[in-house]
């Protein structure tokens, strides 16, 4: 086994887990999105406001490590001002970039993140009865 | 910032006095033991000393002492030595769901070449139950291995009584002694141990040192091959100053041990009621009673490990979420599995593990920052209903 414990942490995923960006649950959100991972139990949830299809505000709420936490609290600032089909290209790989990397057995993490956005997207296309410019229903991943 | 450390489990810190005597062996005293000048034999005598310290610590005889690398190297040589030595009376060995990886990946090991593993289950406080080991017993059955206490929720387990059914039918006994040589009295010939593993960076001695009691007359094969160092036992020239850092560690540990786990008793009680009365939803784990005396451990419902350890580190303090060695894996703890907890209780665990360095005042700091820190995870947990989360 690699040393790919917390250690191993970017300075900037340590800063995201001390002072996490934009947490909570959000009232009336335009599109909330939960996914779960099935081999370690993590939770998350996301939620977006959409004003003319930009994203002007989101939050999320996770229960998870500090890779979990880091990577939900990044992807809400990164989808902010985007429209909702720029943030659905927003990729794991990118969020943990963006984070200064992940130890590689947290990668899965960022994963939770991608999906959590794509499904608040997707909630987000529902509420308004469309449909969305993508395949439905994020596959649960297995690892 | 102060380093509050409470991961004594882990890895304890080197007694002041236990590097003093190793000095000594890293500047003049260099010499091989083996070698036969003086420079050598000077070297060899420190090293035999150790050995008779160690083997005063725990009731054995200095020529049934081979020293190790550690506790990993001690479990794999008990488990292989004896699984090679012994094929043609049998190929089932009995350990218990809780034990160390050393030990569950060794049996790993074996099962993939033809030997049969029985893992016993444990209760609720992860203790074995003895008649559950004599019932696993068959006719081809050559070893038994249980630990002593566990490293993760310090439950100790009835290893004398353990023994003692191993030694009637006669089946070989090893014990995984790693969390309890130095911290409680432990004596070979009353836990009816054949083998037994320790390591000398849990007592305060320095890492990569560990020892393998094997009572006189146990057939055990060698995992390496090479000189005729520990009596041609195990190879490899001597970890000297590691060896005689051990056997300084030993010889403390035999004088003040009584004193010092009064004194842990106290601490860790306070630490542990302190923390369930103070934060709602949380569970201690493990025995309450049949426990290290440095060892708490507490689920917290609706929040993650990994997330309090590393928020009690931002707060200078150092604690674990289980076993060191497995903070790298994603799945949660076996030993809190093997207790009937499900993966999102054994997930929200935390292990403090206190030591001779810990003073009061860092109970205090661990009871002012975690009732803050799992307040500020349940607020952004969605698992946690509202209430919990205020
Ligand atoms: S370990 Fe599960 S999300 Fe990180």
């Amino acid at each position: 086994m690699t040393s790919t414990g917390p250690a191993a942490y970017s300075p900037l995923v340590i800063d995201h887990v001390k002072n996490p960006r934009n947490i909570g649950e959000m009232d009336h959100p335009d599109g909330v999105g939960r996914v779960g991972n099935p081999v370690c139990g993590d939770v998350m949830e996301l939620y977006i406001r959409v004003k003319d299809r930009i994203i002007t505000d989101a939050s999320f709420k996770t229960f998870g490590c500090g890779a979990a936490i880091a990577t939900s609290s990044m992807v809400t600032e990164m989808v902010k001002g985007k429209t909702v089909d720029e943030a659905l290209e927003i990729s794991n790989k990118a969020v943990a970039e963006a984070l200064g990397g992940l130890p590689p057995v947290k990668m899965h993490c960022s994963l939770l993140a991608e999906e959590a956005l794509k499904k608040a997207v997707e909630n987000y296309y529902e509420r308004r009865g469309e449909k969305p410019p993508f395949e439905t229903a994020v596959k649960e991943h297995h690892h | 910032m102060e380093l509050i450390y409470l991961d004594n489990a882990a890895t304890t810190p080197v007694d002041p006095r236990v590097k003093e005597a190793m000095l000594p062996y890293l500047e003049g005293q260099f010499g091989n033991p083996s070698s036969v000048h003086s420079a050598g034999q000077a070297v060899r005598h420190a090293v035999e000393e150790a050995r008779g310290s160690v083997a005063a610590l725990i009731g054995a005889r200095a020529d049934e002492i081979y020293f190790t690398s550690g506790g990993t190297e001690a479990d794999n040589w008990a488990l292989k030595g004896t699984a090679w030595a012994k094929s043609d009376k049998g190929n089932h060995i009995i350990t218990t769901s809780v034990e160390h990886h050393a030990v569950i990946e060794a049996c790993h090991y074996l099962s993939k070449h033809g030997f049969e593993i029985t893992l016993l289950p444990v209760d609720g406080y992860g203790m074995v139950n003895p008649d559950d080991v004599r019932r696993a017993i068959t006719p081809k059955t050559i070893l038994i291995s249980v630990m002593h206490a566990n490293n993760e929720i310090g439950t100790i387990q009835p290893v004398a009584e353990i023994g003692k059914i191993a030694r009637e039918r006669g089946v070989l006994f090893h014990i995984d002694a790693v969390q309890t040589v130095g911290h409680l009295p432990v004596n070979v010939n009353d836990l009816n141990a054949d083998m037994l593993s320790a390591s000398g960076h849990k007592l305060y001695g320095p890492k990569g040192t560990g020892a393998l009691y094997i009572r006189k007359g146990t057939r055990i094969d060698s995992l390496l091959s090479g000189g005729s160092q520990e009596r041609g036992k195990r190879p490899g020239t001597e970890n000297v100053p590691g060896i005689v850092g051990f056997g300084k560690a030993a010889d403390i540990a035999r004088v003040e041990m009584a004193a010092e786990t009064e004194r842990l008793y106290l601490l860790r009680d306070r630490l542990s009621s302190e923390l369930l009365a103070l934060i709602p939803d949380s569970q201690l784990n493990g025995h309450p009673i049949l426990r290290l005396p440095n060892n708490v451990n507490i689920s917290f419902s609706y929040v993650e490990g990994e997330s309090l350890v590393l928020n009690l580190d931002f707060d200078g303090i150092c604690a674990s979420t289980g076993s060191a060695c497995s903070s790298s894996s994603l799945e949660p703890s076996h030993v809190l599995l093997a207790c009937g907890k499900v993966a999102e209780e054994a997930h929200g665990s935390l292990r403090f593990s206190l030591g001779k360095f810990t003073q009061d005042s860092d109970i205090d700091a661990v009871t002012e920052a975690l009732p803050r820190i799992v307040k500020k995870l349940r607020a952004m947990s969605p698992l946690a209903p509202r209430a919990a989360a205020r």
